[in-house]
């Protein structure tokens, strides 16, 4: 009988697990004894840490995005364009937008997270954002208007993409000023909800030292729960107020609500055993999840969803063998950090660990966008 | 007396380093309505402190803490108000 695997979501942690999962069974898939099958909503994947730079007028948006059937064995994997309506846990099947479903024995849901700005009252009026390809557009072009005033970066929800991101954009935003000789007109505010810069503790020493040394204001305990686009005021939960002139904001985000309704998760984020991601809801036997929708105590970023994919990958694998699956995922994260336009530090941690956060270099600024440009080799399971 | 505490919202974010439990707690609090009782669970020492200092710059109610000591976490319980 051929064992069905399918995965749900085409980025970062959909791709390299089909490569992965196509390397690791060649032989039984050849054989007829696995079929593998990918399906995301559009044809294309695209690469989310190029919006940083669209925004700064560095990338284009074209260079964030590649087919996906140029980044899988479409031999070895069946890739279907079409969005998945309803799961199924017990009958373990999926409905399909375009009608009919699919049926599967070892499901990895990898459908990563969406922005949901409207949840805060104002702010898609009143605010901007780099998180999407269309926001991206629209703050680069806010962005190279905006020479005087007080530009205020706010991070307004958690869970979110990319947890470096904010401070990298008020870093380089006020790098980018003073190279256009506008930093003196240009306020430059960063908030953070909870009472330092950022959740970890090693990046937020080092990010406050940073913005002091940069002329960077900090707004610790800063949760906005409406933005008033006439006044441009933003109010928050703990009673303040903030004047600004342009926003950019990390808007709410929010998981899939075709995890919420299969009973997988609260706000659309399964909830998985951290170790082997098998989602830990009682039925769901065969369930997995990767990437930002699954609700690990790391960060949803990219190099997460790529380790992974590693673990759950060996997993199935050995399922399928009929062994005992023994690969399980540490918390595993890799971020780079740009410090301004021309230099950029790094991390590296597990579960429970505090990084260390190493001096910025033109050599890590180097290593970020070579990354950026060979990311399609890791979505390819080459890198 | 803390036992009696029965919260309508439990969050779990005992083993979380980052974005941390304080931020898991802020994003529940942000969807919940006044007069919901929630209860924060955290391995995170540092919690005991920093929860209870948004708790009251934000002008919710501490209900209590409880410190599991055996299965080692903590039991924040909030009340959110207006």
């Amino acid at each position: 009988m051929t064992e069905r695997i399918v995965i749900v979501g085409g980025g970062t942690g959909g791709t390299v697990l089909a490569n992965r999962l196509t390397d690791d069974l060649t032989a039984e898939i050849d054989a007829g004894e696995v079929e593998i099958t990918l399906v995301n909503d559009t044809p294309e994947q695209t690469y989310k840490p190029v919006f940083l730079y669209v925004a700064f007028g560095r990338k284009e948006l074209a260079e964030a995005r590649r087919p996906i059937a140029d980044l899988i064995d479409t031999d070895r994997v069946n890739l279907l364009v079409d969005r998945v309506t309803a799961l199924d846990t017990g009958a373990k099947r999926l409905s399909l937008e375009d009608g009919g479903g699919i049926g599967y024995d070892q499901l990895v849901l990898a459908t990563g997270a969406n922005l949901a700005p409207e949840e805060v009252p104002g702010l898609v009026e009143g605010g901007h954002h780099f998180y999407g390809p269309e926001g991206a557009e629209e703050l680069r072009d806010a962005l190279a208007g905006f020479e005087a005033g007080h530009l205020v970066l706010s991070v307004i929800g958690v869970p979110h993409m990319c947890p470096a991101a904010p401070v990298e954009f008020v870093l380089m935003a006020d790098a980018w000023f003073r190279e256009r000789g506008l930093r003196e007109d240009v306020e430059i505010t960063y908030t953070y909800p909870i009472q330092r810069a950022h959740g970890i503790q090693s990046v937020a020493d080092w990010a406050t030292d940073l913005f002091e040394e940069r002329d960077i204001n900090l707004e610790t305990f800063f949760n906005p729960e409406a933005i008033d686009p006439g006044t441009k005021v933003i109010e928050t939960m703990e009673g303040e107020s903030l004047e600004y002139d342009l926003l950019v904001a990390i808007p709410p985000h929010a998981g899939s609500g075709l995890v919420t309704e299969a009973g997988l998760g609260d706000d659309g984020w399964v909830a998985v055993d951290r170790h082997t991601l098998e989602a830990t809801a009682e039925g769901a036997d065969g369930v997995y999840a990767i990437g930002d929708v699954a609700d690990v105590p790391t960060s949803k970023a990219g190099s997460v969803a790529h380790y992974e994919a590693g673990t759950v990958a060996e997993r199935i694998a050995s399922r399928v063998r009929g062994q005992v699956p023994t690969a399980t995922f540490d918390g595993k994260t890799i971020c780079f950090i740009e410090s301004g336009m021309d230099e950029a530090t790094f991390v590296e941690f597990g579960y429970g660990d505090q990084p260390v956060v190493r001096e910025p270099s033109k050599l890590l600024h180097w290593g970020k966008l070579a990354y950026n440009e060979s990311y399609w080799l890791t979505a390819r399971g080459l890198l | 007396m803390s036992e009696a505490i029965q919260p309508d919202v439990t969050i779990d974010s005992r083993g979380a380093t980052c974005p941390g439990p304080l931020m898991d707690l802020i994003g529940k609090v942000k969807k919940a309505d006044a007069g919901t009782v929630l209860e924060l669970r955290t391995t995170d020492s540092s919690s005991s402190h920093d929860v209870p200092e948004w708790v009251e710059k934000a002008g919710h109610e501490l209900l209590d803490v409880v410190e599991h000591d055996e299965e080692g976490y903590w039991s924040i319980y909030i009340e959110k108000t207006e």
